[in-house]
């Protein structure tokens, strides 16, 4: 199984006599992967995920998407292998109804019209949207704008899959909506998933976690690996789910914790072992 | 300043098609001093309700108290300037209302407007952009060149530079990291305890409801759906679920425990080293 | 008021003129406000009026709201009628009331001028009425299609055009929000001074535009995520389609033309 995404000592800065925003960095991602980049704000995660498609060029490093390097020749073709969900529900509609904002990307990839009429249909049915075809931007909520954008970025048939904060300015009815079309989409279709957030409830369902700090990749590896580190997450200025704390505060004052929980259900299972043996 | 509202209607464009009730027969009290939480999503009226507090909106039927201040359908608008300066609101996403060159000028814009004298506005000036965390030198650059934390920093510091004794709080955190959501909680807990405000938080997170506010109020349709304290609130989670808010976590994991292991640990406010202890001792047999 | 006012305004509907092709109704319309410039009888009058009026039933629209949304253009309507009626002097008197004397020319000439006024008015407000401005827009870049043999970039302003289309109830919403937050920091829109008002647009004009330029550049940013690169080798979803409909339209109109030109003095 080759990797879908390989970054190799990528750098990149947006102008010469500015710091760089990335420094070295290197990872992959495999198909039907489903990976979560933490990290405060300006740790570079969003830097990232604009290089996956070519909307920014590294200075220094390459770049490979499904084995296709990265550049100004090849970044249509990207394009169509890679769709991104922006944070901004309203900046990022572009067509005048539901419908046509669907549309937008299969017109600029010169879809044939037949084809299109049927993965409107299709990729609005896949986030739950088919009644809205009609619909005004301006009549739609945030969380219902965003699944219109999901819906648009699967009319591509992308291998890969984008969330840059995509929950962020949304509601916590959006982000369920938006956590519930997500888990659909990627059990019904081939994809490789990337979201970026600061939301711990995404970060723990995800199949691997990257932690970015200062522009370098900062820790790799499993949601319970990753959240073993609090106190280090903690320093770079990230939070921990409230078990992680716990946990953490459990061993403090005395108990074997002995695999690191990440629900409530694992948590009270430890509690309830050490109880019964006491 | 002392909040009351008595059987409060608002009604968005009356007798035209678009018409919609956002508030109904809304009735509560806020008592100067405390800082209330507003819950409630989307489209629950919220919004509405916080408009009133410093008159943008007059309610269809019934009457809004504030201190002295009476708002209600027929009332005259001549005192709402001053009710302005005196109830403080900070907007969803604070930042985008910069204009000025630069963040001194905008943080003295409130009380310009205001008539505040020039050497009171300096000291107002440097009061608040001390309250809210940022370098001096900030004060002679433009709002447009700081990042976006800042930005919102500089957006609160005009709002208390107004010296409101009612503070208004629109989701003051969206969009912001978990570390400078927690910072400006903070901030604004402080401020509450330190100038003695009044404080109404609209806000999402049941976590920061359970952990700042003393009264909660949580709407539904425009009513109200449930009131009180929070530790009476916020654990009743069949009610809660009626209008799809969830137990805060916390108050959650410790009816786990009490389900599982069968102890009951009470929730009063404790931190999570406190609460550790707590269970440790439970496990342990202590108790 | 403003929600009264109708011109601009589309109102959804599956009437035969909300079926027909953007295209036919652009057409048409244009050639009609040519074509009520030529009427000079009674009867030429009365095709018009006929056809305007057979159009304005067929959109299914209620006629009160037609004749409540056109109110605000009435008043012009009558000042046209009132104005010729005074000033022109030709013919003979009819009718005198006190020093004022009115002759038949005016009468005649006020009567078929404020009725041209009120034909050109009804029609293209047909067109808006009937029409998504969606729609207007890809007749306009479809029509202006042979333009782009002189590399005049037709898509491009339609797209600009289509977009701001999307963005105006947007920006809408954003102004009234930003008015509120500087009213809540002691700014007056509406009373005081007017140099004090003038002033007052500052503080929301400047964030506005500081807002639009981010949406703009986010958009830029969005469009291209999704491949956007401008109108080569892009195909389309909405498609205009001329059927049969737009032909019975057309040769309608053609036997309207037919009959102007007979009945004309």
């Amino acid at each position: 199984m080759s990797h879908f995404i390989e970054f190799r000592n990528v750098s990149f800065r947006y102008r010469e006599d500015q710091p760089w925003v990335l420094v070295n960095v290197s990872f992959t991602v495999q198909a039907d992967e489903w990976l979560a980049i933490i990290g405060h704000n300006g740790s570079g995660k969003s830097t990232i995920a604009k290089l996956m498609n070519g909307l920014l060029l590294p200075q220094q490093g390459e770049i490979f998407v499904d084995g296709i390097a990265v550049n100004e020749e090849s970044i249509w073709d990207i394009r169509k292998r890679v769709g991104m969900v922006f944070q901004n529900p309203d900046n990022q509609f572009v067509g005048t109804t539901v419908r046509d904002d669907v549309a937008f990307g299969m017109e600029n990839h010169g879809l044939p019209r037949q084809l299109m009429l049927k993965r409107v249909q299709s990729s609005l049915a896949a986030v739950g949207m088919s009644d809205y075809q009609a619909h005004e931007p301006h009549r739609l909520s945030g969380g219902q704008k965003q699944r219109i954008a999901i819906a648009s970025v699967l009319a591509v048939a992308p291998q890969l899959i984008i969330l840059d904060e995509a929950t962020a300015m949304l509601d916590p009815k959006g982000r369920l909506e938006i956590m519930e079309t997500i888990r659909q989409v990627q059990e019904t279709q081939d994809l490789s998933l990337i979201t970026i957030t600061h939301d711990l409830k995404e970060v723990i369902k995800a199949d691997r976690v990257l932690v970015m700090n200062q522009g370098r990749t900062w820790l790799e590896g499993t949601p319970r690996e990753v959240f073993a580190a609090k106190d280090a997450l903690r320093d770079i200025g990230l939070d921990t789910p409230f078990v992680t704390k716990l946990a953490a505060e459990l061993t403090a004052a005395g108990l074997t914790i002995q695999r690191e929980p990440l629900n409530h259900q694992e948590l009270l299972e430890e509690l309830w072992t050490l109880h019964s043996k006491m | 300043m002392d909040i009351t509202f008595k059987d409060v209607s608002y009604i968005y464009q009356p007798n035209t098609p678009f018409e919609h009730r956002a508030l109904s027969n809304l009735s509560f009290h806020i008592r100067s001093g405390s800082f209330v939480a507003v819950i409630g999503h989307t489209g629950s009226g919220k919004s509405t309700l916080l408009q009133h507090l410093n008159g943008l909106l007059r309610p269809t039927a019934g009457e809004v108290d504030i201190g002295s201040y009476k708002i209600s359908a027929e009332g005259k608008t001549k005192d709402i300037k001053s009710l302005r300066e005196k109830a403080g609101v900070v907007f969803q996403y604070p930042e985008h209302q910069l204009f000025e060159e630069t963040v001194e000028k905008d943080i003295g814009f409130g009380p310009l407007n205001f008539h505040v004298e020039q050497e009171e506005i300096k000291r107002r000036t440097q009061e608040a952009i001390e309250a809210v965390n940022l370098p001096e030198e900030l004060l002679q650059r433009s709002p447009f060149d700081l990042s976006g934390g800042q930005m919102r920093r500089v957006a609160i510091a005009g709002v208390l530079a107004m010296e409101p004794e009612v503070l208004v709080l629109d989701e003051p955190t969206a969009g912001l990291d978990p570390r400078g959501q927690r910072e400006i909680m903070d901030m604004f807990s402080a401020l509450h305890k330190e100038k003695k405000l009044t404080t109404v938080l609209v806000t999402h997170s049941m976590e920061d409801a359970l952990r700042y506010a003393d009264h909660i109020i949580i709407l539904k349709d425009g009513r109200k759906h449930m009131e009180g304290p929070p530790l009476e609130v916020l654990v009743r989670k069949e009610e809660l679920e009626q209008v799809q808010l969830d137990v805060p976590e916390v108050i959650q994991f410790l009816s786990g425990v009490e389900e599982k292991l069968g102890y009951s640990i009470s929730y009063h406010n404790q931190d999570i080293a406190q609460l550790a202890k707590e269970l440790v001792a439970m496990v342990k047999g202590g108790r | 008021m403003s929600s009264s006012m109708i011109i601009g305004q589309y109102v959804p509907g599956n009437s035969v003129i909300h079926r027909l092709d953007p295209r036919t109704k652009i057409a048409i319309i244009f050639f009609f406000v040519l074509i009520v410039f030529f009427a000079n009888s009674v009867m030429s009058y009365g095709l018009l009026t006929l056809f305007a009026a057979g159009s304005a039933i067929s959109t299914k629209i209620p006629a009160n709201y037609l004749i409540k949304g056109l109110l605000p253009v009435w008043f012009l309507i009558v000042f046209t009628f009132l104005l010729h009626l005074f000033v022109t002097k030709e013919g003979e008197v009819f009718f005198s009331f006190l020093s004022f004397e009115f002759y038949t020319g005016g009468l005649i000439q006020g009567l078929a001028i404020s009725l041209r006024f009120f034909l050109l008015i009804l029609v293209t407000s047909l067109l808006t009425l009937t029409t998504t401005p969606i729609e207007i827009t890809d007749a306009i870049e479809s029509m202006l299609g042979p333009l782009k043999k002189i590399r005049f970039p037709v898509h491009e302003l339609a797209l600009m055009m289509s977009i701001s289309l999307r963005f105006i109830p947007t920006l809408m919403q954003e102004t009234e929000k930003i008015s509120k937050a500087q009213a809540s920091r002691g700014v007056d829109f509406r009373t005081g001074p007017v140099k004090e008002r003038i002033k007052a647009v500052v503080p929301l004009l400047v964030p506005l535009f500081v807002s639009a330029f981010k949406r703009a550049e986010e958009l830029a940013m969005a469009m291209e995520a999704r491949g956007y690169q401008g109108g080569e080798g892009r195909t389309k979803l909405r498609e205009l389609h001329t059927g049969r409909l737009d032909i019975y339209a057309y040769f309608l109109f053609v036997l309207v033309i037919i009959g102007l030109f007979i009945t004309r003095s």
